[in-house]
C-alpha cells in the first residue's frame, strides 16, 4: 500500500518531467487557440468604436480622423499580429476610450478582483470542507439531511438576488456595511476587507454549496472502498480512518472544483461587481464591451483565459502531489 | 478635537440667542464641506472637446472647464470667461473681452492665445470634436490683445453665443492639451485631483478661482450604473446626491423619506419614436399620421417613466419660451389611425421593425408602443440593441423602421434640415427655414421662424413625438444649490453647499 508520495522517488523524476512538459505544451497551444478565437469573435461583433465615442452629431471626417488615431484602419492580420506581439512582451496596448495603458488598468482592477476572488474562495472552502465532511461522516442523519437541504438552496439561489437581499438587510436597514463601492487599500486592511465582505459572501454562498456537496459525495465514495475496510480492520477508529486515508483520496474531485471556482470567481463576478459597484475586472469587461473598447476586451479576456489555463495547470500539478500514481502514468 | 466641537457648539447656541449673523457663521464652520455625487455613466476620458459622451460634461462642465459663455441653471446663456462682447452691425464679427486675472489650474494665465488655440483646434481638419458643426461658420479667430479676441464668421449666426456655451467649446491650454484626457486642466472653481477608473473622480476647490469661490472643498463623483445598486447607495446614504437617478419607480419612496429631497427637472431630451421617412410604408404621410394617432403618450409616460415626463407634440423643449404645444396634432385616436391606414392602402396593417437602444425609456416604452400599434394592426417586431449596434444599424446604416431615442442636445431642431440624417426627412421648405433662422438675429422674427419650424415637422408627422425626458435628482435633504433642470449635461456644483 503506497501512500507516502510527497517526496518523489528517484525513478519518478523523469516521468514527472515528461508529465510537466506535456502539460506545458497543451497550455501553450490552448493560449494560441484562445487568442485567435477571442480576436476573431470581436472582429465580427458589429459596432464602430469611433462612432460610439463621437456620438450622433459627429461628422464623417472627424470619424475618419479618430479611426486613424486609434489604429483601426490596418488589415485584420496586421492588427492580430501587433496585438499578440504586444502581449508577448507584456504590452497590452492602449485603451480606445480611456487612452491609458490597458496593462495599468488591468493591474488596478486586479487589486480588487483578485483579493475578492481569494476572499470568496477562502470563505467557500472554510464553509464547505467542514460541512461536507460532517455530512459524509454522519450519512443519513439529520445533520446530513440538513446540510444537503441548505446546500440545495444555496445552489438554487441566484447570487445577485442574495446580494441584493444582503444589501437590504445589512446596508439599508442595519447600516453595518455600505451598500457597495470599495474604500481602497489605502483605507487600511480592515476597512478594505469590510467593503469586500458582502460581495465575497454573495459569491461564496453558491460556491460553498457546490463544494460541500462534492466533498460529501466524494468522501462517501471513498468511504465505501476496500482500503477503508482494511484501515478499519487494522484498528483505526472511524475518524482516524477518515482523516488519514479517506480525505486525501477524496480530494481530487474537490480540487478540480476549487480550480474551476477560482477561475469563475475571477472572471464571473461581473454581476456581483455591478450590484456592489466595485471597479473590478468584470465591470471593466462589461463597460468595454458596450463602449466597443475592443483592445481592452481582448486583453482582459485573454488574461482571464490565461488565468484559467494556468490554474488548471496548477490543479493538474496538485493532482500529482496528492496522487503519486498520476506522475508515472501519463 | 472634542474641545473644538464643544466650543463651536457653544458659539452656535450663543449665536442662536443673540444674532442671526453669528449663528450663520458658526453654522458654516460646522457644515460639511465635502460631497459625494453619484451618476450612472462614467466618462470614457476627461476631454470634453473630443467625445460625445455626456458623462464627461456631467463631471467637468463649469466645475473644471469653462467656455467664453456658459449655461445658467435655466438654460440662459451668460458671460463665462468672456465678461462681454461686441457684435458688429452685419452680425459677422464677435469681439470678446476676456476677464482679467484668470488662471488655469497649473497656474498659467488664460489669455486670448488660449481662446484662439481652443477654437482653432476644434474646427481644424483633423479635429476630433464631436460637435464640430458648432464651429463650422468660423472664418477666423484673431488675437487683438491678450484680453481681446475677434471671431469672424462666414455668415451671421444667431446661435453663436449659445454654441460657445457648449461643453465642446470650453477653453483649454496648448501646454496641457497632450494629457487632457487623463489630467484635465481648466479654469473652473474646482480642480481635478484623482480618477479611480471604474469607481470615482475627485475634485477639489480651486483657491485661485477668478469668480465666486466654490463653497465645497472636496467633491467626489461616483459611478453606479445598476439601478438597484443606485437605490441601495442612496438609501444607505453612501452617496449624498444621485443626479439623473435611473429608477423612476423608486422616486415616491425617496419623496416620502424626510432624509431625502427629490428634484424632478426638465432636460433637453426630446424622446421620440424616430421613423424612417424613406422606408415604405413610412414614406406615406398618412401612415406616419396614423402612427402618431395610434400612440397614447400618457400611457407611455405612466408605464415607462412612472409618470415623470412632459408630453410633446414636436421636436422642441417645452420649457423653451418659443415652444408651441402641438400635442393636439397627434392626439390618441386609434379609430382615426385605423381609418388613415385604410386610406393609405394598409387596411390589414403591416409589419415593421422597432429597434431599441439600452435606456429604460426605450426598452420599456418600446413594449408599450408595440402593444399600442398592434391594436391598430401594425406589427412592430422589437429587437434590443446595444448603443454601438444602434449607432451602426439605425443611426448610420438607416436599417430600421422605427426606433425610440431621446435627442438630448439642446436646441437641435436643425437636424430636421439634414436629409441624410437617420430619419431621412427631406423637406426643402424646412431646410430654407433653418437657413433663414441661422441668419436672423432679431428675437421676434426668430421666434416666428421657430414656431413655423415646429409646426412644419409636427404637421409632416416626421416622427412620433412622445415626451420630454425628466431629470430626477435624489439628494440628502440638507444639500442646497443643486441644479434642478439639465439645460445641458452638467452637474454644476459651484454653488452647492450643506445647510
Amino acid at each position: 500500500m503506497e501512500e507516502r508520495g510527497i517526496v518523489p522517488h528517484p525513478g519518478v523524476a523523469a516521468p514527472m518531467l515528461h508529465y510537466l512538459l506535456k502539460r506545458l505544451a497543451s497550455l501553450g497551444l490552448s493560449l494560441v487557440v484562445a487568442s485567435l478565437v477571442i480576436f476573431l469573435t470581436l472582429e465580427v461583433v458589429p459596432g464602430d468604436p469611433a462612432a460610439y465615442m463621437l456620438g450622433i452629431n459627429a461628422q464623417e471626417d472627424t470619424l475618419a480622423a479618430l479611426r486613424e488615431e486609434l489604429g483601426l484602419n490596418g488589415s485584420v492580420v496586421e492588427r492580430y499580429l501587433s496585438w499578440v506581439g504586444g502581449l508577448l512582451v507584456g504590452d497590452f496596448g492602449t485603451s480606445y476610450t480611456y487612452r491609458t495603458s490597458v496593462a495599468e488598468m488591468i493591474g488596478e482592477r486586479l487589486w480588487i478582483s483578485l483579493p475578492l476572488a481569494l476572499y470568496a474562495l477562502a470563505l467557500s472552502t472554510l464553509i464547505a470542507f467542514p460541512a461536507g465532511i460532517w455530512a459524509a461522516s454522519r450519512r443519513g442523519s439529520a445533520a446530513d439531511v440538513g446540510v444537503m437541504g441548505i446546500t440545495q438552496l444555496g445552489v438554487a439561489i441566484p447570487n445577485f438576488w442574495f446580494a441584493m437581499l444582503m444589501v437590504l438587510i445589512f446596508a439599508i436597514n442595519l447600516r453595518w456595511f455600505s451598500a457597495g463601492g470599495f474604500v481602497g487599500w489605502n483605507a487600511g486592511l480592515g476597512a478594505a476587507l469590510k467593503s469586500l465582505t458582502l460581495p465575497a459572501v454573495a459569491l461564496a454562498l453558491p460556491q460553498a454549496s457546490i463544494l460541500a456537496r462534492v466533498m460529501r459525495s466524494s468522501l462517501l465514495d471513498t468511504l465505501s472502498e476496500d482500503f477503508m475496510r482494511t484501515a478499519r480492520a487494522k484498528g483505526l477508529s472511524r475518524g482516524q480512518a477518515l482523516r488519514r486515508h479517506a480525505l486525501r483520496n477524496a480530494l481530487i474531485p474537490v480540487l478540480t472544483i476549487i480550480g474551476m471556482q477560482f477561475s469563475f470567481l475571477l472572471a464571473g463576478a461581473i454581476i456581483i461587481e455591478n450590484v456592489f459597484f466595485l471597479p473590478g475586472l468584470g465591470r471593466l469587461v462589461f463597460q468595454s464591451i458596450s463602449a466597443r473598447d475592443l483592445i481592452v476586451v481582448e486583453s482582459v479576456v485573454m488574461l482571464l483565459v490565461f488565468a484559467v489555463i494556468v490554474v488548471n495547470f496548477l490543479v493538474d500539478l496538485t493532482y500529482a502531489i496528492v496522487d503519486p500514481r498520476l506522475r508515472g502514468r501519463r | 478635537m472634542i474641545m473644538d466641537y464643544q466650543k463651536a457648539g457653544r458659539y452656535l447656541k450663543f449665536g442662536l440667542i443673540s444674532t442671526a449673523a453669528l449663528a450663520a457663521t458658526a453654522g458654516v464652520a460646522l457644515a460639511k464641506s465635502d460631497i459625494v455625487v453619484a451618476m450612472q455613466l462614467e466618462p470614457p476620458h476627461l476631454d470634453p472637446t473630443s467625445a460625445a459622451a455626456g458623462a464627461i460634461d456631467s463631471v467637468l462642465y463649469s466645475n473644471v472647464f469653462e467656455g467664453l459663455t456658459r449655461f445658467g441653471p435655466d438654460g440662459s446663456v451668460n458671460p463665462g470667461l468672456a465678461k462681454g462682447w461686441d457684435i458688429s452691425e452685419d452680425g459677422k464679427t464677435y469681439t470678446f473681452m476676456l476677464r482679467e486675472g484668470v488662471t488655469f489650474h497649473d497656474g498659467s494665465a488664460m489669455d486670448a492665445e488660449d481662446v484662439k488655440f481652443s477654437l482653432d483646434r476644434a474646427r481644424a481638419e483633423d479635429s476630433a470634436n464631436a460637435q464640430k458643426t458648432l464651429f463650422e461658420g468660423i472664418e477666423s479667430v484673431e488675437v487683438m490683445d491678450p484680453l481681446t479676441v475677434k471671431v469672424t464668421l462666414a455668415a451671421p449666426n444667431g446661435s453663436f453665443l449659445f454654441n460657445m456655451a457648449w461643453g465642446d467649446a470650453v477653453i483649454v491650454a496648448p501646454e496641457t492639451i497632450a494629457d487632457i484626457k487623463t489630467t484635465p486642466i481648466g479654469t473652473g472653481a474646482f480642480m481635478f485631483k484623482n480618477w479611480v477608473q471604474g469607481d470615482k473622480i475627485d475634485l477639489e476647490k480651486n483657491a485661485a478661482y477668478w469668480g465666486t469661490p466654490a463653497k465645497l472643498d472636496k467633491v467626489s463623483f461616483k459611478f453606479i450604473s445598476d439601478p438597484t445598486a443606485a437605490f441601495a447607495a442612496v438609501m444607505a446614504e453612501d452617496v449624498d446626491a444621485f443626479v439623473g437617478f435611473p429608477a423612476p419607480e423608486n422616486l415616491p419612496q425617496f419623496e416620502a423619506d424626510p432624509r431625502f429631497q427629490v428634484l424632478v427637472g426638465s432636460t433637453e431630451g426630446e424622446t421620440i419614436l424616430s421613423t424612417n421617412n424613406k422606408m415604405p410604408p413610412f414614406d406615406n404621410v398618412k401612415v406616419r399620421k396614423a402612427l402618431a394617432h395610434a400612440i397614447d403618450r400618457q400611457a407611455i409616460i405612466n408605464g415607462a417613466m412612472f409618470g415623470y415626463g412632459t408630453p410633446i407634440g414636436t421636436h422642441f423643449a417645452p420649457h423653451n419660451p418659443d415652444y408651441v404645444d402641438l400635442t393636439a396634432n397627434s392626439a390618441y385616436d386609434p379609430e382615426m389611425a385605423k381609418a388613415l391606414l385604410a386610406e393609405a392602402g394598409y387596411a390589414d396593417g403591416f409589419t415593421t421593425t422597432l429597434k431599441l437602444p439600452p435606456p429604460s425609456y426605450a426598452r420599456r416604452g418600446g413594449e408599450i408602443i408595440a402593444a399600442q400599434l398592434r391594436a391598430v394592426g401594425i406589427e412592430a417586431e422589437i429587437s434590443n440593441l446595444e448603443w454601438a449596434q444602434w449607432l451602426e444599424q439605425v443611426f448610420r446604416g438607416k436599417d430600421y423602421g422605427l426606433t425610440i431615442v431621446s435627442h438630448t442636445e439642446p436646441f437641435d431642431i436643425g437636424i430636421y434640415a439634414r436629409p441624410d440624417y437617420y430619419f431621412q426627412y427631406d423637406n426643402p421648405s424646412f431646410q430654407q427655414l433653418m437657413t433663414d433662422l441661422g441668419a436672423e438675429a432679431d428675437p421676434a422674427k426668430r421666434s416666428a421662424l421657430l414656431t413655423t419650424a415646429q409646426e412644419t415637422i409636427s404637421g409632416d408627422y416626421v416622427n412620433g413625438y412622445l415626451f420630454q425626458l425628466a431629470y430626477p435628482t435624489v439628494a440628502n435633504a440638507k444639500v442646497q444649490g443643486l441644479w434642478k433642470d439639465a439645460p445641458t449635461q452638467a452637474t454644476d456644483l459651484t454653488a452647492v453647499y450643506w445647510q
